[in-house]
């Protein structure tokens, strides 16, 4: 066994350019994988914790009777006295903030053009706006008792060429089913990075959305984050109430969920496509590598060495092209993925509706697809050896002294 | 004893349409510790009747003893068996693993025999004296000349003291004194060691060497007891 690794490891070093280029094939292959599954696992990461920072929160607490669909301003579909209902939500141990919102809808019109909008009543004073403060790119953030001011996005600002202190004319849906408009001014434009989001969602202080909607001291929901979203189920089963409905992020966040499945199986594919290609240009390199050494294999016949010696000490090939490889492949992969960890992937404008993406994706690698990625890029290496490790062992010893040269 | 006997054998090789008659019923028998050459002109079947007692091949009829055991029938994986540790090779293009050095190469059957790794060093440093090689044992095939590289492929094939050693062409790829040297070496191992060697060749400075002579023309045997030297 000592002899056939001995031969099977020279035979590479015999053609040390083509080897390299051989394992060099399968190297890339793995750093492909591997970056491809850290950035859609960033992606996807990076899709979960904007909709829960910007969106869902980790948990929402609403009417039982309210449906999110038709942003309902109906009175028996909204909470009342939500300010209460928070404090008392924020004074749980795992929260850390509860804050009341509204939700509408409504158009935005500015000389001849105009934009469906979703309107966020939010309390400019609650931790849980955070992220909307920390976007401010101009002007400033709202205060509670402001009656003409809001905030737009930066999509918006641009689309429609607004600017701070530039006014707007919006037109709300309001409780009893009428449309008002009313003249605001822009206070600031933000930027949450997340087009999808920065696109459709200007704000509101929430008694100024509440009084325009007639909505008066109600809101759609409690927007809560917990500090640790591990405790949501916890929280979640100590807050049900007859009237109210819990929903905890996974739930509020199926899409991305379903999603994530879906691209899931697309990148399976993709992984066999470019497994395929390693896979061909391996197979090709023990082909050649049979065919040149046909008189040596009739050779280590005549001595009386059994088709399957043969045959392993192919394989022994394949697999220390393979450990070439795949060290290689791990450590430019590692190399990718470090670096795209930092500095971030920049895809510009992607989100979908329902589905916010950050413009910028780091990319994030879990142990386990590099374990598992590693593992399948080994055996199906292993199973490129197959074919030409048969071929060698199948060999006629006469024909291969003849035909050898 | 007889180590090899050959019964009414036959060698057809059919290429689509064609069929080549290469033994046409071949008999004989080879005795322990002889040195016997084969001869015939290019196309006589000398080669595939080398082939045919090397159990490298099977016959298209008749029968094939080695040590008295048929072999004519024997599957793929029998006949490595056999071959390994009951006969040698040498063959006319040297055939050494070019990857491997002298030594390795020598070391080669032995590891395939399983032999222990002390009893492998003795043998395969006695071997490289016996064909006087001993500075040698550590270059590779392309490092040596091709008397020297047919010299280890001589101590290769008796690396597991077989009954018997097989050469085709032993000395067709090399010059008149490298090729006489083999044939020496050759010649003393025979007589030193017992063991039988059998050679096929045409040159009928190598057919002196010989001390029984078997002649083949056109697949049949013509002079079974010819007399080399």
């Amino acid at each position: 066994m000592k002899q056939i690794l001995k031969i099977a490891f020279r035979d590479l070093g015999r053609n040390r350019r083509r080897s390299f280029f051989s394992a060099l094939a399968l190297a890339m292959g793995l750093a492909l994988l591997l970056l491809v599954a850290a950035f859609f696992n960033g992606e996807m990461n990076s899709a979960m914790d904007a909709t829960i920072l910007l969106q869902s929160g980790h948990l929402q607490v609403r009417m039982a009777s309210y449906e999110e669909s038709k942003t309902s301003l109906k009175w028996e579909n909204l909470i009342a006295d939500p300010e209460q209902l928070a404090a008392q939500i924020e004074s749980l141990d795992p929260v850390k903030t509860a804050s009341p919102r509204l939700f509408a809808s409504g158009i935005v019109a500015v000389r001849d053009e105009s934009a469906g909008v979703r309107i966020y009543g939010i309390d400019p004073s609650s931790e849980a706006n955070d992220p909307y403060r920390i976007g401010l790119l101009e002007g400033e953030f709202l205060t509670p008792d402001d009656r003409e001011g809001v905030l737009i996005g930066q999509p918006l600002a641009e689309k429609m060429s607004l600017g701070v202190g530039d006014s707007i004319s919006l037109s709300v849906n309001t409780s009893s089913g009428d449309v008002d408009e009313q003249v605001f001014t822009i206070r600031g434009i933000y930027s949450t990075q997340t087009y999808g989001f920065d696109s459709v969602t200007i704000f509101l202080p929430l008694a100024k959305a509440q009084a325009i909607t007639q909505a008066e001291r109600h809101a759609s929901t409690i927007f809560i984050l917990l500090n640790d979203k591990a405790d949501t189920e916890t929280v979640a089963a100590a807050m049900q109430g007859a009237d109210f409905a819990v929903l905890t992020w996974p739930k509020m966040n199926e899409m991305i969920m379903q999603v994530e499945e879906m691209a899931n199986s697309y990148i399976f594919i993709l992984y066999l496509i470019v497994l395929g290609i390693t896979a061909t240009v391996i197979i090709n390199t023990l082909i050649m590598s049979v065919f040149e050494r046909t008189r040596e294999i009739g050779v280590l016949s005549a001595l009386g060495m059994k088709g399957r010696q043969i045959m392993s000490m192919f394989l022994i090939q394949s697999s220390l092209l393979a450990v070439g490889g795949v060290i290689m492949g791990l450590i430019f992969g590692l190399l990718l993925v470090t670096y795209f960890s930092k500095n971030g992937f920049y895809i510009g404008n992607m989100g979908m509706t329902g589905l916010l993406i950050g413009n910028t994706i780091y990319t994030e690698l879990t142990l386990r697809d590099a374990i598992s990625l590693t593992v399948l890029s080994f055996i199906v290496t292993l199973l490129a050896g197959l074919y030409p490790a048969v071929l060698a062992s199948r060999m006629e010893p006469v024909r291969a002294l003849r035909d050898g040269k | 004893m007889e180590v090899v006997k050959v019964e009414n054998v036959t060698r057809v090789y059919r290429m689509g349409e064609v069929e080549t008659h290469a033994l046409r019923g071949v008999s004989l028998s080879i005795e322990n510790s002889e040195f016997t050459a084969l001869v015939g002109p290019s196309g006589s079947g000398k080669t595939t009747l080398l082939q045919l007692i090397g159990c490298l091949d099977q016959p298209s009829s008749g029968k094939v003893f080695i040590n008295g055991k048929d072999v004519s029938k024997l599957n793929r994986s029998r006949r490595a068996d056999t071959r390994r540790g009951t006969i040698g090779f040498i063959f006319q293009f040297f055939a050494l693993i070019p990857t491997l050095t002298a030594y390795e190469n020598i070391e080669m059957p032995l590891l395939l025999t399983g032999e222990s790794a002390n009893g492998r060093r003795e043998r395969v440093r006695h071997l490289l004296e016996a064909v006087d090689l001993k500075d040698r044992a550590n270059h590779r095939p392309d490092q040596l000349s091709g008397g020297e590289q047919q010299r280890v492929a001589i101590a290769r094939a008796l690396a597991t003291q077989p009954a018997l050693i097989l050469a085709d062409e032993p000395t067709a790829n090399l010059d008149t004194p490298n090729g006489k040297q083999v044939m020496e070496i050759m010649t003393r191992l025979n007589q030193e060691t017992g063991v039988t060697f059998v050679f096929a060749t045409h040159d009928p400075r190598v057919i002196q060497f010989a001390r029984r002579v078997i002649t083949l023309r056109d697949g049949l045997v013509t002079d079974n007891n010819g007399k080399g030297k």
